[in-house]
């Protein structure tokens, strides 16, 4: 029996027992600051037989947790908040009912990078292919702390193939659409579609922002491209990667045997070529862009109204559960080990039953952090007041 | 309120030491009725200027400064930064005129919005044409210095020998300003970020400015909309207002120059070769349906006054065309008749019947369901324009063009190319604002200049003075026969408090 096909049976028990709901409810109340919060929340569910509703909300965790209870939904997506309670936007005057803020958020998805990972295609992915989530994760998350100051971070399995990151800070939660787009632009590198060959192009100056990128991808480069994907292996995917050269250089690459060593030789014709130039070729920093660097679906973080998949919400084909991802063990993470609606069950006979108590620790432990620093803001705004 | 002279010089000294401004602080003075129109005309002109060049140039080119700066000067507006007495002068007509403005076009989304962009605009050629120390004036005038960062800082923090303006960190200033105040900047990565801070450098700082600026304009002017109600409610500023936002700044054609000089015969002819297309479909559903509703009646009946149509000739007309649908003669004549008698100044005391100018059609009265009035590029549906356009066998090409014009809110521009297309000339030659002045440029062209043909059928009724059916309006003035008070004045401070 497949696990899409336990759902029915399933859900109800899991939504009864494993659910974080108090963990869940404190997260999006945000420590009560804001009046109605949580209750302006808009959630919407995917139930049974692909029936979609949405503009659900709650006055506080027991209705929610009674709501989903009762409705078992397939899948749970969170919306934004509203300038008024979603379930009742129907009586608002038109017009003044309005997406007010939202967690900034990103989607970062397997099936965007098919033209550059050989193992792998579409919905599927394996250990291989899984390290392009790793560099994403390390490259993004990065960038959104250091560089633009972020620090309330949820990194999370979508279930199937890719992560979800949901930035949680009162600043970006507040950020308009403009601002959202501009973050995403900025973190953009790979742009072209079907009919771009080369996808990445850098000049002179080159910004940090790209040499702090360049550095993850460079660590990870030689194990995931040249050998876990063989770039430099055959023929056909070569013919892929020497489009991206500016000159013809496939027959001297080919006239090396050992791909790692082809890489090697490519890097030593693109500097000779450098030498006698009076441009800047970026050629070795671009083929590595293009085959390791994120790929982000921008209008996923630009809508303040967007709504996207929860932590913790079942995915409906995989049966795997939404989890968030500990950053520190972010090497080791498998999205193969991930519980699955039948595992945490244990309803496998061969396998052992997996749990997801470290997965809502990690939960815990990030709303609390974000507890915590609420509480220490509110102490130092009031300790300034106390100045005079 | 007059305010000392001693306290006045300072004042001056404080509000207009810098030829470029925010417009922070509303005017504290009494002025004259005369300079307050002027000054509200003339910025008027400007910033309908500013809007045309914009979409016809690109905003930083050569040519687009040059002219923008002609018409700055010509307009006698602030350009330089020396401080002699000339420059305070125009410096504080640019401080008056942009309030009273402000006043004007606060009134709905749209008008908020073309002041804003305009505005903005034009503070941007503004800014750029300062030099790199008055750039710095300004800013520090405004406490616009966000935080500069210290250069050793700088250095630590961009490990490479460049800062993205392509010079060097000890060459100039770097600005650190949140990142939400300097997204165009961010997103295409043209500053260094860090710790939610962008360092923008010094050259690029006007891009932060305008944004600041905008958010001020758009907050200012919601605030001013909310007192609006007590102005309007005011009749001594209300028609001067309402003037204002829907005021016309040229010929206003009130002053009949062709009486007699159309038969009717020629109009079917003339609908379709000189009329504006606003004109063209209310003539054609005139024919087509045999009446008009009131809003048709007064655009479409105005105009037809302006072009050089009699009384006579006008109730002939009208008449004629309504028997021919469910009217019959006897309530013709009872109740049609006399709004055309009304539009010629024959009844009543109507203030305003000057023909109505394109910003007047598009901005006031939108059509509804049976209306056929209105601004066809502003009120049509799009798909239903280009259904228009075509029939009216303008080329696939040329359509584009206008819809271009129409999606960028352009409506002007867009009949203007459709001038362009139905002449078959490539520049018009003069910047369209008025539906008569659309016909009496196209009789100019298809005819050589000569004068339209002289009727012959009906006996041109002499008119004792040509002058006196119309409003005492000067020419060149928005008709104000409804003179404001100088007491108005007075009140003015209150209206522009900012709080």
């Amino acid at each position: 029996m497949s696990e899409a096909a336990c759902l029915p049976e399933l859900l109800p028990l899991y939504y009864r027992r494993l659910f974080p709901f108090s963990q869940y409810h404190r997260w999006l109340s945000y420590g009560g600051v804001t009046k109605n919060y949580f209750q302006n929340r808009e959630f919407s569910f995917t139930l049974k037989d692909d029936i979609y509703v949405r503009y659900q909300s709650f006055s506080n965790q027991n209705e929610l947790e009674k709501e989903i209870q009762k409705m078992n939904p397939y899948k749970i997506d969170i919306g934004a908040v509203y300038s008024h309670r979603p379930n009742q936007h129907n009586t608002v005057k038109s017009g003044t009912f309005q997406a007010l803020e939202k967690e900034l958020v990103f989607d970062i998805d397997m099936t965007d990078y098919d033209d550059v990972r050989r193992c792998c295609s579409s919905a599927d992915i394996c250990t291989k292919c899984w390290i392009l989530m790793t560099i994403a994760i390390r490259i993004i998350d990065r960038a959104l702390r250091e560089d633009f100051g972020f620090r309330h971070l949820l990194w999370v399995y979508s279930g199937r193939r890719g992560v979800h990151c949901w930035v949680c800070d009162e600043a970006a939660r507040k950020l308009s659409v403009a601002a959202r787009s501009a973050v995403a632009e900025y973190l953009t590198l790979v742009k072209g579609g079907e009919e771009t060959v080369k996808k990445v192009q850098l000049s002179d100056p080159v910004h940090p922002f790209i040499k702090e990128s360049l550095a993850v991808v460079r660590r990870y480069f030689t194990d995931y491209a040249l050998v876990g994907q063989d770039i430099m292996g055959s023929k056909e995917s070569m013919d892929k990667v020497v489009a991206l050269v500016p000159d013809d250089i496939l027959a001297a690459l080919q006239a090396e045997k050992n791909p790692t060593k082809r890489w090697e030789k490519l890097k030593v014709i693109v500097q000779q070529k450098q030498a006698s130039s009076k441009k800047s070729y970026y050629t070795e920093e671009e083929i590595m862009l293009q085959y390791c660097y994120p790929r982000l679906d921008v209008n996923v973080s630009k809508g303040v109204n967007h709504l996207l998949k929860s932590p913790f919400s079942v995915h409906p084909k995989t049966g795997r559960i939404s989890v968030p991802i500990d950053l520190r063990e972010l090497g080791q993470f498998n999205p193969f080990d991930v519980p699955t609606i039948r595992s945490v069950f244990g309803i496998f006979s061969d396998y052992k039953r997996t749990s997801l108590a470290k997965y809502v620790k990690l939960f815990d432990q990030f709303v609390e952090e974000m507890e915590r620093s609420r509480k220490g803001e509110l102490l130092r705004r009031t300790d300034l007041q106390k100045d005079f | 309120k007059k305010v000392t002279g001693k306290r006045r010089m300072r004042q001056i000294q404080i509000l207009y030491g810098h030829c470029l401004q925010l417009y922070t602080q509303p005017p504290l003075e009494n002025i004259s009725l005369v300079e307050f129109e002027q000054f509200a005309v003339d910025r008027m002109k400007l910033l309908k200027t500013v809007e045309n060049l914009g979409v016809t140039h690109i905003k930083t080119s050569e040519d687009y400064s040059k002219k923008l700066h002609a018409e700055i000067s010509s307009l006698n507006f602030p350009h330089r930064t020396e401080a002699v007495a000339s420059e305070y002068e125009k410096r504080r007509k640019d401080h008056i005129s942009h309030f009273i403005l402000r006043l004007a076009y606060c009134q709905t989304e749209d008008l908020r919005r073309w002041f804003i962009q305009q505005e903005m605009d034009l503070f941007r050629h503004r800014f750029n044409d300062l030099s790199p120390k008055s750039k710095s004036d300004f800013l520090h005038r405004n406490s616009l210095q966000y935080e500069t960062e210290k250069k050793s800082l700088m250095e630590k923090l961009i490990n490479s020998s460049y800062a993205f303006s392509g010079c060097t960190v000890e060459e100039q200033d770097f600005y650190k300003v949140p990142f939400q105040d300097a997204l165009d900047l961010v997103r295409m990565r043209k500053v260094f970020v860090k710790d939610g801070f962008a360092y923008v450098p010094h050259q690029d700082i006007v891009t932060i400015v305008l944004n600041d600026y905008r958010t001020r304009l758009s907050k200012a002017l919601a605030l001013t909309a909310r007192s609006l109600p007590v102005v309007q409610s005011d009749e001594r500023l209300q028609p001067l207002l309402s003037h204002l936002s829907h005021a016309y700044v040229g010929q206003d054609y009130s002053i009949q120059k062709n009486i007699g000089k159309i038969s009717l015969e020629q109009i079917d002819s003339l609908s379709t070769k000189s009329f504006p297309p606003c004109m063209r479909q209310l003539h054609k559903a005139l024919r087509d349906s045999h009446h008009l509703r009131h809003g048709g009646r007064m655009q479409y009946g105005l105009f037809l006054k302006g072009i050089g149509l009699t009384l006579d000739q006008a109730l002939q007309f009208w008449r004629a065309e309504f028997l021919r649908g469910k009217v019959d003669a006897d309530k013709f004549d009872k109740a049609y008749a006399y709004s055309i008698r009304h539009m010629f100044g024959k009844e009543g005391k109507r203030t305003d019947y000057t023909p109505y100018s394109c910003m007047k059609v598009i901005l006031s009265n939108p059509p509804s369901q049976g209306d056929h009035h209105g601004c066809p590029f502003r009120h049509s549906d799009p798909e239903l324009l280009k259904q228009k356009l075509q029939s009216y066998k303008i080329s696939s090409g040329g359509i584009n063009q206008i819809l271009e014009l129409v999606k960028g809110m352009h409506y002007q521009l867009a009949c203007q190319k459709y001038f362009e297309l139905t002449h078959s000339i490539d520049d018009a030659g003069f910047s369209l604002n008025h539906p008569n002045q659309y016909f009496s440029e196209s009789q100019k062209l298809l005819t050589g200049g000569k004068e339209v043909k002289r009727e012959l059928d009906s006996p041109r009724r002499p008119h004792a003075a040509a002058g006196s059916e119309n409003s005492k309006a000067p020419p060149e003035t928005p008709s104000s026969s409804n003179r404001v008070p100088q007491e108005v004045m007075d009140d003015l401070d209150s209206f522009f408090q900012e709080e």
